[in-house]
């Protein structure tokens, strides 16, 4: 049903979901590398003064095995204020989940229990395929008009293209395939957009071929996985421009627009160079028309003895920082960078988004380092800062250390464990207090997590 | 009485936000100029007027071949009818695009009041102005059905400019759209209320 007065976790503006109030709980995807158990959305406590807080007091199984749940969205979010097809009475309350190897697609609905969502909905990857043509689903967000969801493969066989499909807002039906015309763009990982510009981005990861069993060094080396940016017209679904950073640039993958609406910028990580094992961050912006893509920030790999490296990086002698998730503060003024090779967040002031100033860098985990949490030292960690998230109000962040299945047992073969790490921004130090690990996961690995009410890259906004 | 009835109708639909009023109000900020807000509110009453003035002629071009209760017993039940599919169901208008050129906003504005039957919520005062015109042909009080439906569709819209013009400006100038997180009651919900209502109502007067 919907409401009478607009969902509270509705903000017009950026400026007004800073000042939103502290997340209680927050939602983290769980799953079974062995896909042996099934996956499960783990809740954890958030809130400083309680009991128990930075303890897992929520998980919902699901029905399956072998899902591997990656990330996941809210049915609705401000963008339901957009003026253009507003709906702001309906609720943020359902949880879509997609399974990034199953291509199933979970709702859960937290509203009754938000300790235990439960489920209420399951869209088999077959009819993904036949209404949408895709599978591997992987970003979700809240469009005006419906729910957008992102999939690196067709609907059959293990090739491309992948792209966007969209889901009804109320029925959670697979509406079809988002794109009228892609042109030559085969590749997809994530995307988002700036909403009062009619601009959609979407970058390039590789096909579920190339991906499902692990990094494959020759399509590395090759330069086959993606390096370009697609700039879409939103409105018309059509695909506009492409940039090509340069085949060295391997895997463009998060892509973090300016939240401000009358801004036209945005933040993308790319994994790795293979001419140096560098991993960099580029912005996007418009330049008389066009859309530029221009390179802001380098972070160079790590010389490392081979003993100390897993087999597949033993012949470079170094250890690349592999940049594999970023995050915008709502204020776009903090950039977030995950090193998840060398175990390392990095934060950035980019008030200046073409001169961005290292603010901020924090160790745990890596390939080689290691680096235990100050509240567990005698716990070496492996993972590294991988999936990060920002409250609203920009004064916590939470990181996630498992990259994806096949690709965590190349880098971390001995295993990467699983654990959520929480960082105060003030002073930017890793909260004591707070750090479910290990067991508490149940032998599962971590991915996203989303905070209830919504996070930095949850929700998208209409008015400056 | 009738005049009345079109012009408080008439603000009503301005006040809706999803009518066009914070349309405007978001063109105008993002491009921070008062004035893109004041030429964006031309074009949406212009879709919301085409919009009202199709159901308007409608009505009439029937009123003259069909005896006027007929008229108003069907569209009062068409009224009953969508009101009550608007108070149940929960689909959205969609519609992705925000840079819109004016007559983009002027088809948007149409689309937009058509969907949610602007037009239809006039039928008891259109039809029970056409029953007044039948039986009082020629009587001297002028009655809307001697303007035509086109001058009720106008008066309507003229009101409906009126209040959009003035919520805009209030909110960009003064208040600022956080007042939407509180004050947007759910104008859906009371909008198919008052076409079941009108619906009944028009069945009732002119039966």
């Amino acid at each position: 049903m919907t409401r009478w007065t607009p969902d509270p976790t509705f903000y017009p503006s950026p400026s007004a979901a800073a000042s939103a109030p502290a997340e209680e709980l927050a939602y983290v995807a769980a799953f079974d590398r062995s896909a042996q158990q099934p996956d499960a959305i783990a809740v954890i406590d958030t809130a400083p003064d309680s009991g128990t807080y930075g303890k897992v007091v929520g998980w919902t199984s699901l029905p399956h095995t072998g899902d591997e749940l990656h990330h996941f969205g809210w049915n609705a979010c401000s963008s339901a204020l957009c003026p253009t097809a507003p709906h702001p009475h309906v609720e943020r309350r359902y949880l879509i989940v997609p399974g990034l190897r199953s291509s199933r697609l979970y709702v859960l609905d937290t509203k009754d229990d938000p300790r235990a969502p439960k489920l209420v909905k399951e869209i088999p990857a077959s009819e993904l395929a036949a209404k949408a043509d895709y599978s591997r689903p992987h970003t979700i967000h809240c469009g005006p008009d419906g729910i957008y969801i992102s999939a690196l493969g067709a609907g059959s066989g293990d090739g491309g293209p992948g792209g966007i499909a969209v889901l009804d807002h109320t029925t959670f039906d697979v509406r079809g395939q988002w794109e009228a015309d892609r042109g030559d763009q085969v590749l997809a990982y994530d995307f988002w957009w700036h909403l009062t510009r009619d601009v959609l981005v979407s970058s390039e990861w590789g096909t579920p071929s190339m991906i499902e069993n692990g990094i494959d060094p020759a399509l590395l080396l090759g330069r086959q996985y993606g390096h370009r940016v697609h700039f879409w017209d939103l409105a018309k679904r059509t695909l506009v421009q492409t940039v090509d950073l340069g085949d060295q640039y391997q895997m463009t993958l998060e892509l973090r627009p300016a939240h401000d609406p009358t801004k036209e910028y945005g933040f993308l990580g790319v994994v790795i160079s293979v001419e140096d094992l560098s991993a960099s961050v580029w912005v996007w912006h418009r330049s008389s028309g066009e859309f530029a893509v221009t390179k802001i920030i380098d972070i160079p790999a790590e010389p490392a003895a081979a003993a100390d490296l897993p087999p597949a990086l033993q012949p470079f002698e170094a250890v690349p920082p592999l940049v594999t998730d970023i995050d915008l503060s709502v204020d776009d003024k903090y950039l977030y960078v995950s090193c998840w090779g060398t175990g390392e967040l990095k934060r950035y002031d980019v008030t200046d988004p073409f001169h961005p100033v290292e603010a901020g860098s924090i160790h745990l985990g890596g390939i080689v380092r290691r680096t235990a949490h100050p509240s567990f030292p005698d716990e070496p960690l492996a993972g590294g800062p991988q999936m990060v998230e920002v409250s609203r109000d920009g004064k916590r962040v939470y990181v996630t250390n498992s990259l994806y299945g096949s690709w965590d047992d190349q880098f971390y073969p001995d295993g990467v464990g699983a654990w959520l790490a929480k960082i105060d921004n003030d002073d930017f130090t890793l909260d004591p207090r707070f750090f479910p690990h290990g067991d508490e996961f149940r032998g599962l690995r971590v991915h996203q997590t989303r905070l209830q009410g919504g996070d930095a890259s949850s929700d998208s906004y209409c008015f400056p | 009485m009738t005049w009345a009835a079109l012009i408080a109708l008439g603000a009503f639909h301005g006040l809706n936000p999803a009518m066009g009023w914070l349309f405007a109000v978001a063109r105008g900020m993002q491009e921070r100029s008062r004035r893109v807000l004041l030429l964006s509110l031309p074009p949406i009453a212009g879709g919301h007027l085409a919009s009202v003035a199709i159901v308007a002629a409608v009505v009439s071009a029937t009123a003259s071949v069909v005896a006027a209760n007929v008229v108003g017993i069907v569209g009062g039940a068409i009224l009953v009818v969508f009101g009550l599919w608007r108070l149940l169901s929960e689909r959205h208008f969609r519609w992705a695009g925000m840079r819109l050129s004016h007559p983009q906003l002027a088809a948007w504005s149409f689309l937009m009041s058509s969907a949610h039957g602007a037009g239809l919520m006039l039928l008891p005062v259109l039809t029970t102005a056409a029953v007044a015109g039948h039986h009082h042909m020629g009587a001297a009080q002028p009655s809307v059905a001697a303007f035509g439906g086109l001058a009720a569709a106008g008066v309507h819209t003229l009101a409906m400019f009126a209040v959009m013009g003035a919520c805009a400006l209030l909110v960009y100038e003064f208040v600022g759209v956080n007042v939407l997180r509180r004050a947007w009651f759910n104008m859906d919900k009371v909008w198919a209320g008052v076409m079941v209502g009108a619906g009944a109502l028009t069945i009732a007067l002119t039966a």
